[in-house]
């Protein structure tokens, strides 16, 4: 097909938009790029090391013990949330007075800024004056203390994610339910399917496409999480709460470890980028491939 | 299969009394009929249909299948069949499970299953596609999916459709129609077939039960909806176009319409002063006019003649009103802007307040 025009000017209308990305977007980036093949001393001070900060990111224990709990976290995280956010989404009410009370309730959570969660799970969850804290210490018997327990910590974190991020989960699940016409509810009386028959065949199959966009959401957040843990157990006990993102922080900031710092943030940038496609490939193939022979 | 009993049947969306979806009714489904519910939209016609099948309860009234009270019953608990307007199918499952569903939530045995499965498949034409997942097939194929769910239990009380082929292309739905007929000759199910398709209902059924608002205004067999309607909804609704309704009084044996006199049968005219008449109407089909010829008729001016392929649809005027007739082509052409048209007495039916008033010979009548 022959598709050359004789006057090309066209192009010149993308600029602004290209310059801008330019400037906002590949700029930084391949000074990231750049910096992750140096020592960098000072922005006067720096030399070209090659790929040695990449072999170190790949070998010592900061950056696999830090991608290890990070793992870790985002896959609690995402199998707590998950089915916790559907199972909220099915007792929602869909008609009624209740509707709006209920819907603002469950969008709370959201609202609320991730360092502010943070606060409040700090003071909510220590032992001596936190309501919940001094609760499972004085009334359970429990010993639990965030700033020193390592499952105390992560107890903690888990749980500040899923009393924040659950009501993401339930209002997509939600909206997806409602969006199932209620022909299909009474085909599933008519044929005289349990309960669990109707979510299995029907609720969880019309789901499939807000639950992509619940898992990838979630999955990316949780990746990515920062304040909210930062501001309760300071990455702590030990490393044992430092994710992803905090370790980067310390390796760039704390230790104006610039290359390294770079390198790892690729490594990092990459790796959800990954993930993510991988997610997408295998959320929305399942169950649309024409089955059988 | 069952007699479905309505008892005083009614239903109000808001629970209030006036405000009737379902006017209070009794009736009764013959067990092993084939009914066909038509009526416009709006008419209840679907209300009717869920209260059949348990998806609603009645405001009021009571439902029994067998003399059994059902009316608290659960759709399941029935052990109902129902087809709804758009293909309703679990996407996740292959054609084969989808139709084994409602046998396998009844903890039928593996070989039953296959058995009914092919049987249906096989009525249906689904023996090809038996394998493949539902959700990648066309709106005719899932739709007739839904309807071998629908068939596939062979214990059912009763079949319901709820205008099953309306996402059907027009030459498909008289095959499945057709395949709907030869089923209920085999199987002799009850069905009942929700449409506002009046040819639908009219070649589908033995006996078609016609709605208007929360009503059953006439219940018969196409011949008797067509012939004596008994109710002027029903000669409106029914036919293409419906009946000639011409408000008229009655002087002697005739009926006066605009001044001009229409002969009407002894018995009829003596009826019609009986039941002191209000709003009296003479209704015709307009394929019961008749041109008079050179006999003494009616003189009509022609307002309008339109070609319709085998037949010519002649609108014309008597006084004030409006009435239409239709002409074989073989008449040859008209002549002039006036029409001599004879109404024949024993295709004359009489309305007093939208229903019709019977003749005492009523039952001897017709063709």
């Amino acid at each position: 097909m022959d598709t050359k025009f004789a006057d090309n000017r066209a192009w010149l209308l993308v600029l602004p938009a290209t310059l801008l990305v330019f400037f906002t977007a590949m700029i930084p980036f391949m000074a990231v790029v750049n910096y992750s093949f140096q020592i960098v001393f000072s922005m006067q001070n720096h030399a070209l090391i090659g790929w040695e900060t990449f072999h170190e990111a790949l070998t010592n224990e900061e950056f696999s013990g830090a991608l290890g709990r990070q793992v870790l976290f985002t896959g609690i995280v995402l199998l707590i949330e998950i089915p916790l956010g559907i199972a909220v989404a099915l007792t929602m009410p869909r008609t009624g007075k209740m509707v709006g009370p209920v819907l603002v309730v469950i969008a709370l959570p959201l609202l609320v800024p991730w360092n502010v969660v943070g606060l409040i799970w700090q003071i909510f969850a220590r032992g001596d004056i936190g309501l919940f804290g001094a609760f499972v210490n004085n009334v359970l018997h429990i010993n639990y203390n965030y700033a020193v327990g390592e499952y105390s910590a992560w107890f903690t974190v888990v749980l500040m994610s899923v009393w924040h991020w659950t009501s993401l989960v339930a209002l997509l699940a939600y909206a997806g339910l409602c969006s199932i016409p209620g022909a299909f509810y009474q085909a599933a009386r008519i044929d005289g399917a349990s309960r669990w028959a109707t979510f299995r065949f029907i609720e969880l199959p019309k789901l499939r496409g807000v639950l992509t966009i619940a898992i990838l959401l979630r999955f990316v957040y949780s990746f990515k999480t920062y304040a909210e843990s930062l501001t309760v157990t300071g990455g702590g006990p030990g490393t044992s709460t430092t994710f992803m993102t905090q370790m980067l922080t310390n390796t760039a900031i704390g230790q104006f470890a610039y290359g390294k710092a770079a390198a790892y943030g690729l490594l990092y940038f990459l790796i959800i980028l990954l993930i993510s496609y991988i997610f997408y490939i295998v959320l929305t193939r399942v169950g649309t491939n024409e089955g059988g022979a | 299969m069952a007699l479905i009993n309505f008892e005083n049947v009614g239903h109000s969306y808001s629970g209030k009394q006036d405000d009737y979806a379902l006017q209070p009714m009794n009736f009764r489904w013959k067990d092993g009929g084939a009914y066909a519910l038509l009526g416009p939209s709006g008419c209840g016609k679907s209300t009717l249909l869920n209260i059949c099948s348990g998806l609603l309860k009645p405001s009021e009234g009571s439902v029994s299948f067998d003399g059994k009270d059902v009316t608290d019953m659960s759709p399941e608990k029935r052990n109902i069949a129902q087809v709804f307007q758009f293909p309703v199918l679990y996407d996740s499952m292959t054609v084969f499970d989808n139709l084994a569903f409602p046998l396998r939530n009844r903890g039928a045995s593996k070989s039953h299953i296959a058995q009914r499965v092919a049987e249906v498949a096989h009525m249906l034409e689904l023996e090809d596609v038996l394998k493949r997942r539902a959700s990648g097939l066309g709106a005719e194929l899932k739709q007739k999916i839904s309807m071998g769910r629908g068939l596939v239990r062979d214990d059912v009380s009763a079949i319901l459709f709820d205008e099953p082929l309306t996402v059907i292309d027009p030459q498909l739905k008289w095959k499945l129609r057709r395949q709907l007929k030869e089923i209920h000759k085999e199987f002799g199910h009850t069905l009942i077939y929700v449409t506002h398709d009046q040819v639908e209902a009219l070649t589908f059924a033995e006996q078609v039960v016609v709605m208007s608002e929360g009503e059953i205004v006439q219940v018969g067999t196409p011949q008797a909806l067509f012939e004596r309607p008994e109710h002027t909804f029903v000669g409106y609704f029914i036919g293409s176009p419906g009946m000639n309704f011409l408000p008229c009084e009655i002087d002697g044996q005739d009926a006066v319409v605009d001044g001009q006199r229409i002969p009407l049968r002894a018995e009829q005219a003596s009826a019609a002063r009986d039941c002191n008449a209000n709003s009296l109407k003479l209704g015709i089909r307009p394929e019961f006019v008749e041109l008079a010829g050179n006999q003494q008729g009616l003189d009509l001016q022609v307002s309008r003649i339109s070609e319709m392929g085998q037949f010519r649809l002649v609108t014309a005027l008597l006084g004030q009103h409006e009435v239409k007739v239709k002409i074989d082509n073989d008449h040859g052409p008209l002549e002039g802007p006036n029409i001599n048209l004879h109404f024949p007495p024993e295709w004359i039916c009489l309305y007093s307040n939208e229903r019709l008033i019977q003749t005492p010979n009523e039952a001897t009548h017709g063709h």
